[in-house]
């Protein structure tokens, strides 16, 4: 096993062809997941560690969920974030972590680059569950996944046509989806204004978002972050949502055949003014479900052992 | 150090064979050393019950002067003390180095600066000179004592960590020591652009999702400071330069003949943002490792003149402070052991230039140049290094004096290392390994 097989820490360290077979075991979750009983023993006497040291309460849930509908054992542990007002080192911490036996830690935290730290620090496989403004590897195959199953296209999303809106220079969302979008072959912009793109990441931009929302096959908005920001980056007021705010004017231009994504959760009046549960080009709550099934097929790939048993 | 009540321990020395390199040239020469003071320099010396330092094959030069360098004490005794940071400065090769005010308390009262400077004398392995600081408390307000720490021997003035942020104050700050005979040094950071920054703001930078340090905050600063020249006719010394724009902007300044001077560290010129991939903090420096562009351009700068001196920016910080996310992480790396093999693996210069940027030039603008830097002629003080310039090394974190192991330097192949440093007359390192006295 090499070091990158062990762990799922960011799109370009899983890679094209790990990422082509997670999206496959992710379907065959999302079958266990309809079942009457959705539940498998296939990681019976594992432990996952949930290490959220930063907010978190959708995907600690998700994964949470995951780990237990394949039969995981799961302990938690949470903080505020902050190692250092506590005068423990991260790596204490995880040392502490590692004496418990941890198969796998599950971690989120606010800084970028933490899951390689802590892979350092113990043997545990290791998933990112956000870190900073880094990387949200779950997040980007839930995302590849609901698209390619809404699309009917699978894991070859070659051509698609992917806007993301809104606060990518803050978003680990934007930098992992587009990752993973790419991957997969499609056309991903980033859409904004400039104080909140990034010039130095390889995809194009846009800052007119009327100038192509009637083109895209998927309306990807992104929530302002905005606890991550000093020297605000948009005037106040509401100009922000005027420009590139999804209102009812601009969703009347989606193609009707798009898809409309967030990934939670949602700013409503700042990034959306319209009510997605109201468009059937939402695919946000597919999101949310696909979500438990992409992180049941990550736990499964790191810490189960061959094909997955059935428990009947 | 004979006035430190330690005349006992000076040496009489005969140092043979070597290359002697100083301020006029590359010769052959033996040096003999008696009562803290080089009293003969010839070719070919006799030797009679001295002790000899057998040179052949080696360089002899000034000792080596520090304009920068973190040694913790008082305040942070986990990561350095005075001791340690001094004996890792004599095993460096250096016969000074100018303390940082950034302790706790501050250097910026006589009786701080006064403590570091006796506890220096106490240790005996170099000079240890405190600088003290612009403002009190490092605060970027009031002005400290100038003139009474300048009394006492102060003669660099920094905020280091930080820059004055106000003009107005550094204005002030630079009318008032033009008038006493110090010179102010500028950690150079716009402090507004560069909140939670963690590395350079570039490619790299954003594939992390890391905050960005602009090479603009560090350039504006470099600007201000020059026009502030400029206009008090004061002089001003630029801390680690890092960024090609600020060389160039240096070049522009003493081109227009401005009493500017300027320094770069050892990392700088070695070792690139990318560095940073693997999210080890041991990376994390401030001001920040930039592009192979940047370290193109300070090389060139310490190349043709424009930067004047090397400096350490030696900053240990404990392993547990280091082993946190990079956010929280402090910055700094540990630079004084390493400085000449880095300097010299990384610069394509002659050894006269390298070790005048080493050793000579640091010493006039610390104004220390009546003790450090001095050619070799009998009557100087006897502040000397002998260097092994081919030898291959590289560094064991654990091996270093320093109470920190936060060295970047673990992968790098250096050249050319420190055999013996002579301090005051007394052989302090011989071999490569400090003499406890």
């Amino acid at each position: 096993m090499t070091a990158a097989r062990r762990h799922v820490r960011s799109i370009d360290e899983v890679g094209r062809e790990r990422i082509i077979k997670l999206l496959a075991l992710t379907g065959h979750m999302h079958e266990i997941n309809q079942r009457p009983v959705p539940k498998v023993p296939a990681l019976r006497g594992r432990v996952v560690c949930n290490l959220f040291l930063e907010d978190s309460t959708r995907t600690r849930l998700s994964f949470d969920t995951a780990a237990k509908r394949l039969g995981a054992d799961t302990v938690a542990f949470t903080g505020s974030g902050s190692s250092l007002s506590k005068g423990e080192s991260l790596r204490d911490t995880v040392e502490t972590l590692a004496a418990m036996r941890l198969d796998a830690i599950v971690v989120r935290h606010r800084s970028a680059g933490a899951p390689w730290q802590i892979a350092q620090w113990c043997e545990a496989a290791i998933v990112n569950a956000g870190d900073g403004r880094h990387a949200h590897p779950t997040q980007a195959l839930l995302d590849a996944y609901t698209i390619g199953r809404r699309t009917g296209r699978g894991a070859d999303l070659s051509g698609l046509r992917v806007a993301i809106v809104g606060d990518i220079v803050n978003s680990r969302v934007a930098r992992s989806t587009t990752a993973i979008a790419s991957m997969l072959g499609a056309e991903v912009t980033h859409v904004g204004p400039s104080t909140l793109l990034d010039p130095r990441l390889d995809v194009q931009r846009c800052t007119d978002l009327d100038q192509i929302i009637g083109d895209v096959d998927v309306l990807y908005m992104l929530r302002m972050q905005n606890e991550r920001m000093d020297a605000a980056p948009v005037p106040p007021g509401g100009e922000y949502t005027r420009r590139f705010g999804l209102t009812p004017e601009r969703a009347a231009n989606i193609r009707t055949d798009a898809l409309l994504m967030h990934p939670g959760p949602i700013n409503h009046g700042t990034e959306m003014t319209v009510d997605p549960s109201t468009m059937p080009q939402s695919a946000i709550t597919d999101q949310v479900s696909y979500g438990v099934a992409v992180r049941m097929a990550v736990l499964f790939d790191l810490l189960g052992t061959g094909e997955m048993e059935e428990e009947s | 150090m004979t006035d430190a009540g330690c005349g006992a321990v000076v040496d009489d020395i005969v140092i043979t064979g070597g290359t002697l390199v100083d301020q006029s040239g590359s010769r052959r020469g033996d040096v003999r050393i008696r009562d803290g003071r080089i009293v003969e320099v010839a070719e070919s010396l006799t030797v009679g019950d001295e002790r000899v330092i057998d040179a052949a094959g080696l360089l002899v030069t000034p000792g080596f002067v520090d304009l920068h360098t973190h040694l913790r004490e008082p305040g942070m005794p986990e990561a350095e003390t005075i001791e340690s940071g001094s004996r890792a400065a004599a095993l460096g090769g250096y016969t000074a180095v100018v303390a940082m005010p950034n302790t706790d308390p501050t250097q910026d009262s006589v009786e701080v600066v006064e403590w570091v400077a006796a506890r220096g004398r106490a240790a005996g392995w170099c000079d240890v000179y405190p600088s003290g600081s612009i403002t009190i408390g490092r605060a970027g307000r009031e002005l400290t004592p100038i003139a009474d720490l300048a009394a006492v021997g102060v003669r660099l003035f920094t905020d280091d960590g930080s820059g004055v942020q106000d003009d107005a104050v550094m204005r002030r700050a630079l009318e008032y020591a033009g008038d006493l005979d110090v010179r102010l040094a500028q950690h150079c950071e716009v402090a507004t652009l560069t909140r939670g920054a963690v590395m350079h703001e570039g490619h790299c930078c954003s594939t992390l999702g890391l905050p960005g340090w602009p090479a603009l905050a560090e350039e504006l600063m470099v600007h201000r400071d020059i026009e502030l020249v400029r206009l008090t006719g004061s002089s001003v010394h630029l801390l680690h330069l890092s960024t090609a724009r600020s060389v160039e902007l240096v070049r522009e300044a003493k081109a227009d003949g401005l009493a500017v001077t300027a320094e770069a560290t050892p990392h700088h010129i070695s070792l690139t943002d990318e560095r940073l991939r693997g999210f080890d903090a041991v990376f994390k420096v401030n001001p920040p490792l930039r592009t192979m562009a940047d370290i193109e351009a300070v090389r060139d700068g310490l190349i043709d003149g424009t930067i004047d001196a090397i400096a350490t920016d030696h900053a240990p910080h404990p392993r547990h402070h280091k082993e946190r996310p990079l956010e929280e992480a402090p910055p700094g790396m540990l630079g004084l052991e390493t400085a000449l093999g880095v300097a010299r693996a990384s610069l394509e210069c002659s050894w006269e230039h390298l070790v005048g940027a080493l050793s000579w030039r640091p010493a006039a603008i610390a104004g220390v140049a009546d003790r450090h830097g001095r050619p070799f002629i009998a009557g100087e003080p006897a502040n000397i290094c002998v260097i092994d310039p081919d030898l291959q090394w590289r560094v064991d974190p654990a091996a270093l004096a320093s109470r920190s192991t936060n060295t970047p330097f673990i992968d790098i192949d250096l050249t050319g290392r420190v055999r013996h440093t002579v301090h005051d007359g007394r052989v302090v390192v011989a071999d490569g390994s400090a003499v406890t006295r």
